[in-house]
C-alpha cells in the first residue's frame, strides 16, 4: 500500500502539532500561547488514538458476539482476519492509547487554567500581557530602581 | 491483507478530510490576532477532533474532548481575555523566523521518524498487539465491566487516574490562590444584562438545568456500559453551574452552590479515591487492589448471580471499587471546574493603565 | 432487512448534511449579522433534525431511536434560543438591522452605519 495510507495520518498529525508548536513560540501574548499549547495537546491526542486504531475494529466496549448487533460487526471482515486478531469474535480497537489520551485532555484543560490565571495576574501587575512588553516593563524597572 | 485495505479506504477517507479541516482550523488560529476569534476557532477545533476520535473507535475520548475542549477550555479562556485584553500584538516577520524554522526541523525529525512506525491500522503492531490485547481477553473475567478502557482507567491503572484527580484538584487550587475563592462579596450584579431581554434563554436554561444534571448522572453510572465515567460527568456537572451562572447572574448560582461547599467537594472527591485504596491495603491488598476491597466473610455472603458472578466473586469488589472510584472523580473534577470558573468569573477586572494591582 | 426504509433514512440524512452546507453558505454570503443569524440557525436546527430522523429511520424502533429523539427535542429548545440571545446581544451592542436596501433602522448620526464588511 502507498505511503498515503499507511502513514498519511501521522504525518498530518505531527504537521498540527508543529502548528500548534509555532504558535507557542512566535507570539507574544500570553493567551495567545496558551491557544497554541492547547492546540499542541490536543495534537498529540490525535497521534496516539491513530496508534490506537485496529482496522476493522470497533469500540474498545465488549460486544455479545451471540446477538444481532455483535453478528453485524463480525460479518464485516474476514473471518480469518477475525479469528487471528480477534477478542472473542469481534477486533476491538486498543483501549490502552485512549485512557491514556483521556487522562492527558483534563490535565490539559487544569494546566490551561493555571496559565490563565498566571497570565491574568501579570495583567493586573504589568498592566499587559505581551511578552515583550512586559521583559521591557521588568528591564526598566531594574534599571530605575534597584532593590 | 486484502480486507485491511477495504476497510481502511472507507473510513480513511472521512479521516483525512476531518484531517484536512483541522490543519485548516490550526493555520487559521496561527494567523488571527483577535483572541476572541481564536478561542472560538479553538472551540472548533476540539470538535472535529472529537468527532474524528469518533471515526477512530474512541468514544469514550471523543465524548470528554467535546465536554471539555469545546466547553469549559472555551468558557475558562473566555474568561481569561475579560479580564486581560482581547488582542494580540502584530509580530514582525523576523521574529516569526525563528519559530518557524525550529518548528520546521523538529517537524522534519518527527517526520523522518514517524515513517517507521508500523501502518496505520495494523493489528500485529507492537502497541496493539501484547500489553493491550491481554487486558482485552481478561478484562472481561477479572473486572467484569464491558466497558474495557473504564476498566482499564479504573482498576489495572488506577493509580494514574489517582494522580489525575491530584493534578486537577492542584490545578483548581493554584487558580483558586492566584485569582481569588470567588467569595460572595465577589459576586456583583452585572449592569443592565438582567432583565427582560433574556426571559427566553432564562426559560430555557431552566428547563435545561435539571435535564444536563440527570444526563450527567447518566453518564457517571453508565459509565461500565458504555462510553462515559466520572470525568465526563464532573465536567458536564460544572457545565451546568457554568450555564446557570452565565444565565442568572454569577450572585445566584454562588447562592445555589457556595464556594465553600466547592471547595470541600474537590478535596473529598480525592480522599474518597485515596480512601479507597487505603480500604484495600487493611485488607491485605494492595493500594487500589479492589479485589481486596471487602474482606472475605463479606465475598462469601454476596448471593451467587446478583450482580457478582458465582465464578468470580472478585467482580463484586471491582464493581464497588470501580463505582466509589469514579464517584471521587466526579467530585473532584466537578468541583475543580467549578472553583476555576468562580476563580475567573468572580475577579473583578483591573482598568488598563494601572500597575501592580496588588 | 428493511431495505427501503435504509435508503430512505440515508437520504434524509444527506439531505440534512446539505441542509447545513447551505445553511454555511449562506452565512458567508450574507450581508448583515441578523440574516446570518437567521441562515446559521435554520440551517443549523433543520440540518440536524433532517439527519436524526434519517438515522432514526435506519434505526427502526429501538432503544437509539429514543436516544435520537431526546437528542433531537434539545436541540429543537437549544439551537432557537442560542440564535435569540445571538440577536438579542448583537441588537444590545449597537448593530442596526438592513431594512430595504440601504437604508438604516435608526438615527445615521447614531451606532452603526451598517454591516461591517469581512
Amino acid at each position: 500500500m502507498t505511503l498515503a495510507v499507511t502513514h498519511l495520518n501521522y504525518i498530518v498529525v505531527v504537521a498540527l502539532m508543529m502548528i500548534g508548536l509555532f504558535i507557542v513560540f512566535s507570539s507574544g501574548n500570553f493567551i495567545k500561547r496558551m491557544i497554541g499549547l492547547a492546540v499542541f495537546q490536543v495534537s498529540t491526542g490525535l497521534f496516539y488514538i491513530s496508534l490506537a486504531k485496529v482496522a476493522g475494529g470497533t469500540a474498545p466496549i465488549v460486544v455479545d458476539v451471540t446477538n444481532s448487533d455483535g453478528q453485524a460487526l463480525a460479518a464485516r471482515l474476514d473471518p480469518a482476519y477475525v479469528a487471528l486478531h480477534g477478542v472473542d469474535g469481534v477486533v476491538y480497537s486498543n483501549p490502552l492509547p485512549h485512557v491514556l489520551i483521556l487522562t492527558a485532555i483534563v490535565v490539559g484543560v487544569a494546566t490551561l487554567a493555571v496559565g490563565l490565571s498566571i497570565a491574568v495576574r501579570v495583567r493586573e501587575a504589568y498592566g499587559t500581557v505581551e511578552a515583550d512588553e512586559v521583559a521591557q516593563l521588568d528591564r526598566s524597572e531594574k534599571a530605575g530602581q534597584p532593590a | 491483507m486484502t480486507d485491511l485495505t477495504r476497510d481502511i479506504d472507507a473510513s480513511l477517507v472521512i479521516d483525512l478530510s476531518l484531517l484536512a479541516m483541522l490543519l485548516v482550523l490550526a493555520v487559521a488560529i496561527a494567523r488571527t490576532r483577535q483572541l476572541l476569534a481564536a478561542i472560538l476557532l479553538m472551540g472548533v477545533y476540539s470538535l472535529v477532533c472529537a468527532v474524528w476520535f469518533m471515526v477512530m473507535d474512541a468514544p469514550d475520548v471523543a465524548f470528554t474532548e467535546a465536554v471539555v475542549g469545546a466547553g469549559v477550555s472555551t468558557i475558562i479562556l473566555l474568561g481569561a481575555i475579560l479580564l486581560t485584553h482581547g488582542h494580540a500584538e502584530k509580530s514582525s516577520a523576523i521574529r516569526l523566523l525563528a519559530p518557524a524554522l525550529a518548528a520546521i526541523a523538529v517537524g522534519g525529525m518527527l517526520v523522518y521518524a514517524v515513517l517507521d512506525l508500523p501502518a496505520f491500522g495494523n493489528p500485529t503492531s507492537p502497541a496493539n498487539a501484547h500489553v493491550s490485547r491481554t487486558y482485552l481477553e481478561v478484562a472481561s473475567n477479572e473486572i467484569g465491566t464491558p466497558n474495557i478502557v473504564t476498566a482499564v482507567l479504573a482498576s489495572y491503572r488506577g493509580f494514574d487516574t489517582l494522580g489525575e484527580a491530584t493534578v486537577i484538584f492542584a490545578a483548581a487550587v493554584g487558580v483558586s490562590l492566584m485569582l481569588g475563592f470567588g467569595d460572595l462579596s465577589a459576586g456583583r450584579r452585572t449592569p443592565d444584562s438582567m432583565g427582560d431581554h433574556h426571559v427566553v434563554l432564562g426559560v430555557t436554561a431552566k428547563l435545561f438545568v435539571p435535564v444536563i444534571i440527570l444526563f450527567a448522572l447518566y453518564v457517571q453510572f453508565h459509565g461500565d456500559l458504555g462510553p462515559g465515567g466520572g470525568f465526563q460527568a464532573g465536567v458536564l456537572l460544572a457545565v451546568v453551574v457554568i450555564l446557570h451562572a452565565l444565565v442568572f447572574g454569577l450572585r445566584e448560582t454562588m447562592l445555589a452552590v457556595r464556594p465553600g461547599f466547592v471547595r470541600g467537594g474537590a478535596a473529598l472527591g480525592v480522599l474518597l479515591y485515596a480512601g479507597v485504596g487505603l480500604v484495600c491495603i487493611v485488607n491485605d491488598g494492595a493500594f487500589l487492589d479492589y479485589d481486596y476491597l471487602f474482606p472475605p466473610e463479606i465475598e462469601a455472603q454476596i448471593p451467587p448471580g446478583l450482580l457478582g458472578d458465582p465464578d468470580h466473586p472478585h467482580h463484586w469488589g471491582q464493581h464497588f471499587g470501580i463505582f466509589f472510584i469514579e464517584l471521587g472523580v466526579l467530585f473532584t473534577v466537578a468541583a475543580a471546574m467549578i472553583s476555576i470558573f468562580y476563580g475567573f468569573a468572580g475577579r473583578a477586572p483591573v482598568p488598563p493603565g494601572t500597575e501592580a494591582g496588588q | 432487512m428493511a431495505e427501503p426504509l435504509n435508503l430512505i433514512g440515508g437520504g434524509l440524512a444527506i439531505a440534512g448534511a446539505l441542509l447545513s452546507l447551505l445553511g454555511a453558505i449562506g452565512v458567508l454570503r450574507f450581508p448583515d449579522v441578523y440574516t446570518r443569524i437567521h441562515a446559521a440557525s435554520i440551517t443549523d436546527t433543520g440540518g440536524a433534525s433532517l439527519m436524526l430522523l434519517g438515522l432514526g429511520l435506519i434505526s427502526g424502533l429501538s432503544f437509539v431511536t429514543l436516544k435520537l429523539a431526546v437528542i433531537w427535542a434539545f436541540i429543537m429548545l437549544s439551537s432557537p434560543a442560542a440564535a435569540h440571545t445571538l440577536a438579542n446581544a448583537a441588537f444590545t451592542s449597537g448593530h442596526a438591522p438592513w431594512i430595504g436596501s440601504f437604508r438604516i433602522m435608526r438615527d445615521a448620526s447614531a451606532g452603526k452605519q451598517g454591516p461591517r464588511r469581512p
